[in-house]
């Protein structure tokens, strides 16, 4: 069954570049950790897969950075307005890891916060391009926190079952250092349910739908 | 009646949204399996979206032996849009389906803007589907056509028993910042409100031309987008671009169609198995 209702914002805050757009849950189920939700910004067509970041109670809360239009109109979305919220979709994390490291790079950090309180704040470790954008890993407990140009490939420790979400070029490399890890990839999508088969990611030499047989794939 | 435009929706992942249709219209299949265009596919516009998926489909043969059982469980008159790179791909794809049952017509697929075209014409295309099935042929024509009525009684010469109209147009769009094109392919299929207005006169002109029932699609958002199209000449709606952004659209329109009660609409002929979509 889709589950898609018109929520309303309860708050809309700035934490560093990114903005985290916080609605009331209504109906809607909060989801396993890494699905995403199609968020409807005013004025625009498409709606925008966003991942949920934190889930407390009678809330969703997604971080996203507003860098073009659709991303820009929901950050313009204030306390009261409305706006319409599809999911969850698709497939999160498996939960059922024995040491849990959370693998981040950016906006890709959306994901951790409910993650990391799903799995028990399990230590994480977390890349930025400056200080301004690593005040997003305020929201995410035990984070080690990098900043560019050091990568978190090059501290990326060993022994520990990975969780990761980020720019492709950092999920790619964890690919060689982690081949077990879990990875939340990202594409543009338009309908989030399987109908547009735009959002493809080439696996194993077939092109896949992600929000089908995604957005978390095994490395 | 209404329908989902094909490539619009995948009744097995959303198997809820396609029984609110009259009937199912699949994504196209082609002889042999394709895996579509490279990503990046889709990019919206400021009106409207383009896509570029470049008809990724697993092949008829698949398609008949794995998809189609699996569709025929939904209980839904099923649709099949075909297409192909020359008039005998489109006719191996049309006896393909010879013998199905649950599908109860075949929509030939003349105009996807994302892949090269079959060498011959619409109504070679058609003429050669007609010798290969005996099921209804719908003609899924472009709107960049210079005289899409001209095309219409050609497709209706060569043997189509309707018409869908329209498929997208060709279109490109820029990222705001970097100013390269978003797509991969560059080019794209643009479809979404903009493309109303131009599948109304598609509509209207075809309606004009030939006998033949029109399915009419191209930026339906609303109950009165319908009823426009139906007022042209549209025997019957298929939603498309809409069905990304609200999969409840085919309830909401079929509701906001009532009001339009007056709006008279020509049956597409019963021996297509679907009842007419009645406005009252």
């Amino acid at each position: 069954m889709l589950n898609r209702e018109r929520r309303r914002v309860v708050g809309s805050e700035q934490v560093g570049p990114y903005t985290l757009l916080r609605v009331d849950q209504g109906g809607l189920e909060p989801g396993i950790p890494g699905q995403f939700f199609m968020l409807e910004p005013p004025g625009r067509l498409l709606p925008r897969p966003m991942s949920l970041c934190i889930a407390p109670r009678r809330e969703l809360g997604f971080l996203f950075e507003p860098i073009g239009p659709g991303t820009r109109a929901l950050a313009s979305l204030g306390r009261g307005d409305e706006l319409g919220v599809f999911g969850p979709l698709g497939n999160g994390f498996r939960l059922d890891v024995r040491r849990p490291l959370l693998v981040g790079g950016g906006i890709g950090v959306a994901p951790f916060p409910y993650l990391s309180d799903r799995l028990g704040r399990p230590p994480s470790l977390l890349g930025f391009r400056s200080g301004f954008h690593a005040e997003a890993a305020e929201l995410v407990p035990n984070a080690e926190v990098v900043v560019e140009p050091m990568l978190v490939t090059e501290a990326l420790p060993g022994g520990y079952d990975v969780l990761a979400c980020g720019p492709e070029p950092m999920l790619e490399a964890l690919r060689a250092l982690a081949p077990h890890a879990q990875l939340a990839w990202e594409a543009p999508m338009a309908c989030g349910y399987g109908a547009c088969y735009g959002c493809v990611v080439e696996l194993g030499g077939r092109y896949k739908r992600l929000c089908v047989e995604g957005p978390v794939l095994a490395a | 009646m209404l329908l989902n435009a094909s490539g619009c929706l995948d009744a097995l992942t959303a198997p809820d949204v396609a029984r609110s249709f009259d009937a199912f219209v699949t994504k196209t299949v082609t002889p042999e399996p394709r895996e579509g265009n490279e990503p990046v596919r889709i990019a919206e516009t400021d009106h409207g979206m383009l896509n570029s998926i470049g008809l990724q489909n697993p092949g008829v043969d698949t398609f008949c032996s794995e998809v189609l059982p699996q569709l025929q469980a939904l209980g839904l008159p099923i649709w099949v849009s075909i297409g192909g790179f020359s008039a005998a791909e489109y006719a191996v794809c049309a006896a393909s389906l010879n013998g199905h049952d649950e599908v109860v017509a075949v929509e030939i697929n003349l105009s996807c803007p994302n892949v090269d075209e079959a060498p011959e014409s619409a109504a070679e295309i058609v003429a050669a589907c007609r010798a290969a099935t005996g099921l209804p042929l719908y003609a899924k024509l472009s709107p960049h056509l210079p005289d899409i009525a001209e095309a219409g009684r050609a497709v209706e010469t060569a043997g189509a028993d309707g018409l869908s109209l329209v498929n997208t147009l060709r279109g490109l769009v820029f990222d705001e910042r970097t100013l390269e094109p978003r797509l991969a392919r560059r080019i794209g299929g643009y479809s979404g409100p903009a493309l109303k207005p131009v599948a109304l006169a598609a509509v209207y002109a075809c309606r004009r031309a030939t006998s033949l029932p029109i399915v009419g699609m191209g930026g339906v958002w609303s109950g009165r987008d319908a009823a426009e199209l139906i007022a042209a000449g549209a025997s019957a709606v298929a939603l498309g671009t809409v069905l990304f952004t609200d999969p409840d659209a085919p309830a909401r329109i079929r509701q906001e169609l009532q009001a339009f009660a007056p709006v008279q609409s020509v049956p597409i002929p019963a021996t297509h198995k679907n009842a007419a979509y009645q406005l009252n």
